[in-house]
């Protein structure tokens, strides 16, 4: 019997701050915009994403190629509506872009693209490649005697990719405790709950079994997420394994554990509606 | 060849720390004396090979300029998506070092036969191929790797095959290198193939057929130019390549004559191995020599080509 996380229950019930409900209207604004979106991956996403953009990254958007500057790669490159609020909000690009989300002359694709996004320091969409290569840029930082940190945001479905285990075993082996993997553990992957297409569980033991340091939290408690951030690392010599209990959809009920609501297309008025109701008018 | 092109990884770390060796899981003692020299720059990572392109991703995206080494056919197909999308996606300088392109693992079977790898190789934007004919050309192969920009897939045949390059005809990244002046043939070969179709120009000449041939070591991007060039005035443009028909260097040839001519192509013959998975053992050469690739065969479908097109093609035109 798999007892169900107090994390996750916690995830499931919490309310969110205003700035989460803003960073949620930027979200769906794009989804308006465009007609069109992976909603639910974003929204299970957007707290991660804040207080890693807000509180914990050495970055600095006038100079996002900063030799120094901590990468974070969105691995679950579907994903990319929360980390464009995040960008667009921390002034990488300017806010209008959102509205051209997907559009033919827009630097914001459906997933996002290095060289196109300023911020964006990989191209993902194919899942299962954004932490080896966070495991190529934090050896880069070893070998290199630097000392920025790189974070890696993983998708529970993406795990389902072997290459992500191959790469948990090579971070392992180089004791990259300047590697942070951060799972979006929203239980729902795009066909159903992903203890109906490929369990996970026992995932911390996973994590702990393949040389990492893990720690467990409400990925959508801003204040907890924070202090699970600023220690890292959480164990000197091992890399990190932040399992993010979420909710997909959080924030909209009803998108919240919906795999309807995965990959959105054009938004009904009575569903615009229930989005002003949620989240404020937008 | 494969010592040759692994020495001068060392030769080149030796010279740049940006360059590194990543291996998966090679033979013992690969490069050990490099282990020794520059322990943090020489990786052994694991049967990994999805993870270790990523990583090597990683690493170039810092500066790095990182040279995978596998066996061919785990470094194609096992992790084509990584090739595309982290190596070639991202134009990164990252090398792909292939030991036993073609058929060296006759031995072993169809899982280690890389008969496809240059095709698919070829077909992703921002990668390089290149597949140099003897030790000596992967020296110097391998010196220009260094500053290359972007992805390089370097495919590597067995080792021990006859030196048959010359240290005058150089070696630059997409320029071929035409072995033997154009007559009523042009061979155009890439690796290995070289060695045959010289033999296989003998033969021809003891008959009295002129067979000029172009040694096309980089496949992609392939010389137009010197391909053009060679072929004025020839009766019959002869293809050879250990590798299927699709893809490869014979569809590499034909793509850029249609491109660039248009009309008025020449006679073409491609040679190449069939069109299936291999199901015979043996050696390299035993593979060959049953598929129509001896220096006697190769001889014999020329002969039979150009007769055929004296009878039937149109004359070339002059470009």
């Amino acid at each position: 019997m798999i007892q169900i996380s107090p994390h996750a229950e916690a995830a499931l019930t919490c309310t969110l701050d205003e700035r989460s409900l803003y960073l949620r209207r930027l979200v769906l604004g794009s989804v308006r915009s465009a007609g069109r979106g992976h909603v639910g991956p974003a929204l299970s996403l957007i707290e991660m994403v804040r207080v890693l953009y807000d509180d914990v990254l050495r970055i600095d958007p006038q100079n996002p190629q900063d030799p120094n500057r901590d990468r974070a790669i969105l691995s679950k490159g579907h994903g990319c509506l929360a980390l464009y609020a995040l960008l667009a909000d921390r002034g990488f690009f300017p806010l209008s872009e959102l509205d051209g989300f997907c559009g033919s002359d827009s630097i914001l694709g459906g997933h996002p693209e290095y060289g196109m996004v300023p911020g964006v320091e990989a191209s993902t969409g194919a899942l299962g490649h954004g932490l080896s290569i966070g495991v190529g840029l934090a050896l880069a930082a070893r070998m290199r005697e630097r000392s920025y940190r790189t974070f890696v945001l993983l998708g529970d479905g993406e795990i389902n990719e072997g290459s992500v285990w191959e790469a948990a075993m090579g971070a392992a082996k180089h004791g990259l405790d300047n590697l942070v993997a951060m799972i979006d553990y929203n239980k729902l992957q795009s066909y159903g709950p992903t203890d109906y297409v490929l369990p996970l569980e026992p995932l911390a033991d996973k994590w702990r079994s393949f040389g990492f340091a893990v720690q467990e939290v409400n990925g959508h408690d801003v204040g907890a997420l924070r202090t699970v951030l600023k220690q890292i690392p959480a164990v000197a010599g091992k890399p990190t394994a932040i399992i993010c209990h979420t909710v997909k959809g959080k924030g909209l009920p009803a998108a919240e554990s919906n795999a309807d609501w995965h990959h959105k297309n054009k938004l009904s008025d009575s569903e615009l509606d229930a989005i002003r109701v949620a989240v404020g008018d937008f | 060849m494969r010592n040759t092109a692994m020495n001068m990884v060392h030769k080149l770390a030796a010279r740049d720390e940006r360059v590194l060796y990543i291996g998966s899981d090679p033979g013992a003692g690969t490069l050990r004396a490099m282990s020794k020299e520059f322990p943090k720059r020489h990786l052994i990572e694991g049967i990994s090979e999805a993870h270790i392109i990523g990583m090597s991703a990683g690493l170039a995206m810092e500066g790095f300029v990182p040279y995978v080494n596998t066996i061919a056919t785990f470094l194609t197909r096992r992790c084509y998506e990584q090739v595309a999308v982290d190596l070639c996606l991202h134009n990164l300088p990252v090398r792909l070092i292939a030991n036993g392109g073609g058929l060296v693992y006759a031995p072993l079977g169809p899982t280690h036969q890389a008969i496809e790898d240059i095709a698919i190789m070829r077909a992703l934007p921002n990668m390089t191929v290149v597949c140099p004919c003897d030790a000596d050309e992967a020296a110097r192969m391998m010196e220009k790797t260094l500053d290359w920009t972007g992805p390089i897939y370097i495919r590597l045949g067995k080792g021990g095959d006859a030196i048959v390059s010359k240290a005058e005809h150089g070696f630059e990244i997409g320029k071929a290198i035409l072995m033997r002046p154009p007559g009523d043939v042009l061979m155009v070969t890439t690796g290995i193939m070289l060695q045959r179709a010289l033999a296989a120009a003998d033969v021809l000449a003891a008959q009295g057929i002129r067979a000029g041939i172009l040694h096309m070591h980089t496949v992609k991007p392939l010389d137009a130019e010197a391909l053009l060039h060679a072929i004025r005035g020839v009766k019959l443009v002869a293809t050879l390549e250990e590798h299927v028909p699709s893809g490869g260097l014979g569809s590499a040839v034909a793509e850029t004559l249609i491109d660039k001519l248009g009309s008025g192509l020449p006679a073409m013959l491609r040679l190449s191995l069939p069109d299936r998975f291999m199901h015979n053992y043996g050696s390299q050469d035993s593979l060959l020599k049953k598929h129509g690739l001896s220096a006697n065969a190769i001889a014999t479908s020329i002969e039979h080509a150009l007769a055929a097109s004296r009878s039937s093609a149109p004359q070339l035109h002059s470009t």
